[in-house]
């Protein structure tokens, strides 16, 4: 096995030519650039904003568009793609998630030529950034619950509303901000500085350190028409964005498991207690096995996952598995790591606790462990128990 | 100009190696390959040239196996125009390699060839050596710095030497081998790995060159260096001194 690796099924063979380059080169970049920054970008709440610059450079921002300065990447190439930055940390995982699957994917899927035009070059390149507003204080996991109203003035829109937990928020040239007309749910481009618009970042935080976290204001925001974007209608909308950013999750939080498992295990073949290492002692073994086996499944759940996205078929229950299995996982991966480290596992001298914090985030945003519970108790009863 | 820069497909430095039970190689099952380091410090230069001295082309070549595509599409991800895969499944020694590059030499005809100074797996560093004493051409290996004269006649290559740095001024066309300062490579961009599925990368069977590529040399015996042990203390400068003399005779 290589060291830096997991990959005890041989899953590298599944991939084709360039899914294996694309692989390598983004885990050399966040080898590289990102991993001596981090940790101190997590310990003092800062965005690493120089690095964004590099990975536009690199071309991850929208890697699996097509088009408008767009690298055109299969999904599992994506989704390799997103390993490879959760293995440095969450938060620039989610950065490319909600610039590329949130943001840019609501335009490149819903927007007029004349937006895609505008904004996807700009945004694949780095030179603006993208937010995206659902969520509100009130209302998560319940988005149809939504209080954000958009009414029709002559040739404008009036939004008025608040949007929470907005990854990127006050940072956003252009925010993507869900709301209501009538009972139907309408997407609009709001741009910033737009008169009544204002962000505020949630502070405190003990998760996603290195990331923005923003409360979203919108006070009788006037945007023009031509920043509706037109294709979409009701709650598909805005779930369709979630199910691009979903799917990305369940490859990246492999990426956080295999940097905890890997902590460990040379934890425990270094570290030595009653004379011998205490990797060569049972409970520390039973652990470890376990990570390497939940690794290892989560692998071929996402590999599957990303074969069915690029032929078209992959349904969003399974989109639903793959993030509720692999997330789960990957924070049970970590608290394990945590524990093997002992006193050492709280300090961050190792990256152990910082990602294992970065996942208490994961497994409750782009809808919790048990939202997707729920999904597929009713895709597989047919009986719904969300309501 | 056109610039032949070498690329050798290597085991990642960061593979823990393990030998076969014969011990005259190594296992290959689960072994991560890449570009020999040297070799990716080499595209770089090239790609450096390039971007200054427009009309520049820069095509790659690599011998063995047809595994090797992946590195030589990585070079073309970083923004190498095309590639020459010479195919064979045998052992290439230096002097085979040599060859086949002088063979390559004559249809391709470069201005400049850039290469590694030594690949990472069998530490030849002679090669590129070879490959200027074949042709003719002058050498300047272990390079740090190359500057290319502005009418493309000459460069300037600054060595790493014993104790400091050497600069030789070279007529082209040229043989230069990279040492690891000489710069930083690139990253393959992800929109540089979709443009260079469709660059080409052209394969000529190892036997249609008509190179002697026979071996000279066969490998005994391989062995993987002694485990390190845990250092002593000793009590006193004195003990040290003795130590040093009579068991690790250093003094």
């Amino acid at each position: 096995m290589n060291a830096g690796q997991v990959d005890y099924y041989a899953i590298d063979e599944l991939l084709s030519e360039d899914e294996r380059i694309t692989q390598a080169s983004v885990r050399s970049f966040i080898e590289r650039e990102a991993l001596p920054v981090i940790e101190g970008c997590h310990a003092r709440e800062e965005f690493p904003r120089d690095l964004i610059r590099r990975m536009a450079a690199l071309g991850v921002f929208g890697a699996n568009l097509q088009g408008y300065g767009c690298a055109g990447l299969s999904n599992v190439a994506y989704g390799l793609m997103m390993m490879e930055l959760e293995a440095g940390d969450s938060g620039l995982r989610s950065m490319g998630s909600v610039q590329g699957s949130l943001a840019m994917y609501a335009i490149w899927r819903w927007g007029s030529e004349e937006q895609k035009r505008r904004w996807l070059p700009e945004m694949a390149a780095g030179r603006a950034i993208g937010c995206f507003g659902l969520t509100e204080p009130d209302h998560g996991s319940d988005p149809g619950g939504m209080e954000t109203r958009a009414r029709r003035d002559g040739a404008a829109w009036i939004l008025n509303g608040t949007k929470r937990w907005i990854t990127n928020g006050s940072i956003a040239d252009v925010s993507v901000v869900w709301a209501k007309d009538g009972e139907t749910i309408r997407g609009f481009l709001v741009e910033r500085g737009t008169p009544g618009f204002s962000a505020h970042d949630i502070k405190g935080k003990f998760s996603l350190r290195a990331s923005i976290t923003s409360e979203l204001v919108l006070e009788d925001v006037r945007v023009p028409a031509a920043n509706l974007l037109p294709g979409a209608e009701g709650l598909g909308g805005p779930f369709s964005c979630l199910n691009q950013a979903r799917y990305g999750i369940a490859w990246g939080a492999l990426g956080a498991a295999r940097t905890c498992y890997l902590t460990a295990l040379r934890y425990a073949q270094d570290r030595r207690q009653f004379d011998r290492p205490i990797a060569g002692y049972q409970l520390v073994q039973q652990k470890l096995v376990h990570m390497v086996t939940e690794i290892t499944k989560g692998q071929l759940l996402a590999w599957r996952l990303g074969r069915l996205k690029d032929a078209n078929t992959m349904r969003p229950e399974q989109v639903s598995l793959a993030k509720r299995a692999n997330v789960a996982a990957a924070l049970d991966i970590a608290r394990l790591a945590r524990d093997i480290l002992g006193a050492n596992g709280i300090v961050n001298e190792y990256p152990v606790i910082r990602h294992m914090m970065n996942l208490e985030t994961v497994i409750t945003y782009e809808g919790t462990h048990d939202m997707h519970t729920l999904i597929l108790g009713r895709d597989i009863t047919g009986l719904d128990a969300i309501r | 100009m056109k610039i032949l820069v070498c690329v050798k497909r290597v085991p990642d430095p960061e593979t823990v190696i393990k030998l076969t039970p014969e011990g005259a190689s190594i296992v290959t099952d689960n072994v991560k390959w890449v570009i020999n380091p040297f070799d990716e410090i080499a595209i770089e230069e090239a790609l450096r040239i390039k971007e200054k001295a427009a009309g520049t082309e820069v095509v790659l070549l690599s011998i063995g196996q047809k595994t090797a595509q992946e590195q030589l599409r990585t070079g073309l991800a970083m923004g190498a125009d095309r590639a020459i895969l010479v195919l064979t499944d045998q052992v290439v020694e230096p002097l085979a390699v040599a060859r086949v590059i002088e063979k390559l030499v004559g249809t391709e005809k470069p201005e400049l060839i850039l290469m590694g100074k030594q690949a990472i797996d069998d530490d030849s560093n002679c090669a590129g050596q070879m490959v200027a004493e074949l042709l003719g051409w002058p050498q300047a290996t272990f390079a740090s710095k190359v500057v290319l004269g502005g009418d493309q006649k000459g460069a300037q290559v600054t060595r790493e030497v014993d104790g400091g740095l050497e600069t030789l001024a070279i007529p082209l066309p040229a043989v230069v081998t990279a040492d690891l300062r000489l710069n930083e490579p690139r990253y393959a961009s992800l929109p540089g790995i979709m443009k260079a599925r469709k660059k080409e990368l052209k394969e000529i069977p190892l036997a249609e060159l008509g190179v002697d590529v026979a071996p000279r040399t066969r490998i005994v015996k391989l062995e993987t260096p002694p485990k390190r042990t845990g250092g002593r203390k000793v009590g006193s400068v004195q003990e040290l001194v003795q130590v040093l003399h009579d068991e690790a005779k250093v003094i």
